[in-house]
């Protein structure tokens, strides 16, 4: 993935090649986007000013931004039919910035797409509850809302690597099942209240209106219950169906299946209901065959963006870009190794980070052109620092299948060409 | 809301305009019992959701044959989707194979899961009772219930999966340790 398109966008350091930026530049952000004609070498050969298109009602992105999510299968199976995907990832090697573009938001769906009618969808609440009640889209725009920038990650995210390491892949293949963008909605507490849940009832099942009804038990910690909402809104507009049109849960910090997604009911009880999802699908099952069952956290984690897998880089300036984030909390600090996880630099974080959202990183770096191993590691306000891959391995073996967060390894070799390793 | 509820509403609104700003809403409907019942479709571990009706594994063979097969393989392996059977013994290994019968640590999720999700292109086509011969099929199929065996509300929950006391809940959301009191 390299361009020859001369483009500056930031100051170039004294005593770094002009190829050298520009080759590592654009194997990072400029990447994202093609170079089909001859770049401009000189002003003048810019194209004259002149009108341009009509306005319209929608902007869509210029004809030279590729940006693509990848629909995919389980590790390994990649490039299939739409029809056999289960989910679609976002493509965070040609991204900037915290916010996923909306239409780029990863999905995960267990039963497709449903094209709900938003007039004629309801979410019942019932159970251990005074007065049941059934809600309409309408009614829960109504209600007092909240506005939250968050991370939602499936628990499959880094599920490429458990094993072994495709080195040719990217990290939309390693990492695309973690996106950020700010949601609306109402306060689950909000709820709670209208349908005076019982006090004996600690745990929610929550229920999806898909083919496949998705349905999770949450236990009403007081985290949860101060934090969880049901959104209708998703950078500023409604939700798209992919992500739950008309309403989906949003869980900050939690697996993303719990985010059920077309939520039409939410049951109140005593104790969970261990569904398939929360017994048979997301559990993790150790090296002893024993399974690890209600790990409902999403964990610290970070990973080198720019420069990432299949990307190609020249010697000289280089800045290495990335995302962490943390369902503990807040990311506090992000470590960038350039020398194998040998020694350790801090990024930049961009601001303001946010409790539960991504947040970007950043490092300046002079490669000199020997092979190498890049790799970021990121630590949360709680205390909680990304593991290395060996003493995640220890702990979890190989066939968990969900929740790797081990710290992400590019090589680079002496072309300059970056590779999935896995330490 | 009752007629009362509405005039002790209206009295908090009039009084609102007067003095100071009382905030008192009313979202949504009542959820009457019939609207409960139509989707309360839940089942859990203890068998409670579970309805009436009943069906045998013998039964459960043509039904899986009809409607499951295509996908997940005419004994419930060899399909393109989930397998379903075997696996028993494997997931310690390096290739565990986790299926109803070696994994799924109760026998309620299974008819839950047939029932809510199951066909896959025709969710909830199932009548109750192919959803519990079904569910006797998949289980003769792993040998959990014998061949000619029946299953119902008050069988269900007994059934003791192979893989029952396979899973180890993360300390943090334990269901027995959380909201104990201390």
């Amino acid at each position: 993935m390299t361009s020859k398109t001369p483009v500056e966008l930031l100051p170039r350091p004294a005593n770094v090649s002009r190829r050298g930026f520009v080759g590592g530049l654009s194997a990072g952000i400029l990447g994202a986007v093609a170079s089909e004609a001859a770049g401009a070498e000189t002003l003048a050969d810019v194209p004259d000013r002149g009108p341009g298109a009509d306005l319209s009602a929608h902007s869509e992105r210029s004809r030279f931004a590729k940006l693509d999510r990848i629909p995919e299968a389980t590790p390994g199976k990649r490039n299939v039919d739409p029809g056999d995907a289960i989910n679609s990832k976002t493509p965070h090697q040609k991204l900037v910035g915290n916010i996923t573009p909306t239409d780029l938001h990863y999905e995960r769906s267990h039963s497709g797409v449903p094209d709900i009618d938003p007039a004629q969808h309801r979410l019942l609440i019932h159970g251990m509850v005074q007065k049941p009640l059934v809600f309409s889209v309408d009614d829960l725009k109504r209600m007092p809302s909240v506005t939250r920038v968050v991370f939602i990650e499936c628990t499959g995210n880094g599920w490429e690597n458990w094993k072994t390491a495709d080195p040719d892949v990217t990290v939309q293949n390693t990492h695309g099942l973690v996106s950020t963008n700010e949601w609306t909605g109402v306060p689950l507490k909000f709820l709670i209240d209208l349908v005076a849940k019982d006090k004996d009832s600690n745990w929610m099942l929550a229920e999806g209106g898909d083919g496949a009804g998705v349905d999770r038990s949450i236990p009403l910690t007081d985290e949860i219950v101060n934090e969880a909402f049901v959104a209708y809104g998703q950078n500023g507009e409604p939700l798209r169906p992919a992500h739950g049109f008309p309403m989906r849960l949003v869980m900050p910090g939690f697996e993303g299946n719990l985010n059920i997604k077309w939520l039409r009911r939410l049951k109140f009880g005593s104790e969970p209901w261990m569904t398939r999802w929360e017994t048979a699908r997301y559990t993790q099952l150790l090296a002893n065959g024993k399974a690890r069952q209600f790990q409902l956290r999403m964990e610290t984690n970070s990973v080198i963006t720019q420069p990432s897998g299949m990307m190609q880089i020249q010697p000289g300036y280089n800045r290495i870009s990335g995302l962490a984030w943390s369902g503990h909390g807040k990311i506090a600090k992000v470590e960038i190794s350039t020398d194998g996880a040998r020694t350790w630099k801090p990024a930049q974080l961009s601001q303001p980070v946010l409790s539960k959202a991504q947040v970007r990183f950043q490092m300046d770096w002079v490669w000199d052109g020997k092979p190498t191993k890049i790799v970021s590691r990121s630590t949360d306000d709680q205390g909680n620092v990304q593991p290395d891959r060996q003493s995640f391995i220890a702990a979890m073996g190989t066939n968990a299948l969900f929740h790797y967060n081990a710290q992400q390894t590019w090589s680079i070799d002496e072309a300059g060409r970056v590779r999935n390793v896995l330490a | 809301m009752s007629s009362h509820d509405k005039l002790i509403l209206a009295g908090i609104l009039t009084a609102g305009l007067l003095a100071a700003p009382a905030l008192a809403f009313d979202f949504g409907r009542p959820a009457t019992p019939q609207d409960i019942k139509l989707w309360d479709i839940d089942v859990g571990p203890d068998g409670k959701g579970l309805p009436d009706g009943s069906g045998t594994a013998a039964q459960g063979k043509q039904i899986f044959a009809d409607n499951c097969a295509a996908c997940h393989g005419d004994n419930g392996q060899g399909g393109i989707k989930d397998r379903l059977a075997g696996g028993q013994g494997t997931l310690a290994s390096n290739m565990p194979v986790k299926t109803v019968g070696s994994f799924w640590p109760y026998a309620t999720t299974l008819f839950d899961y047939i029932h809510r999700a199951m066909p896959y292109p025709t969710p909830g086509s199932l009548s109750t009772d192919e959803t519990y011969a079904v569910t006797a099929y998949i289980l003769s199929l792993n040998g959990i219930v014998p061949a000619n065996g029946k299953v119902d509300k008050d069988s269900l929950p007994k059934i003791r999966m192979p893989n029952r006391d396979g899973f180890i809940p993360e300390p943090e959301f334990d269901p027995a340790r959380l909201f104990r009191k201390k």
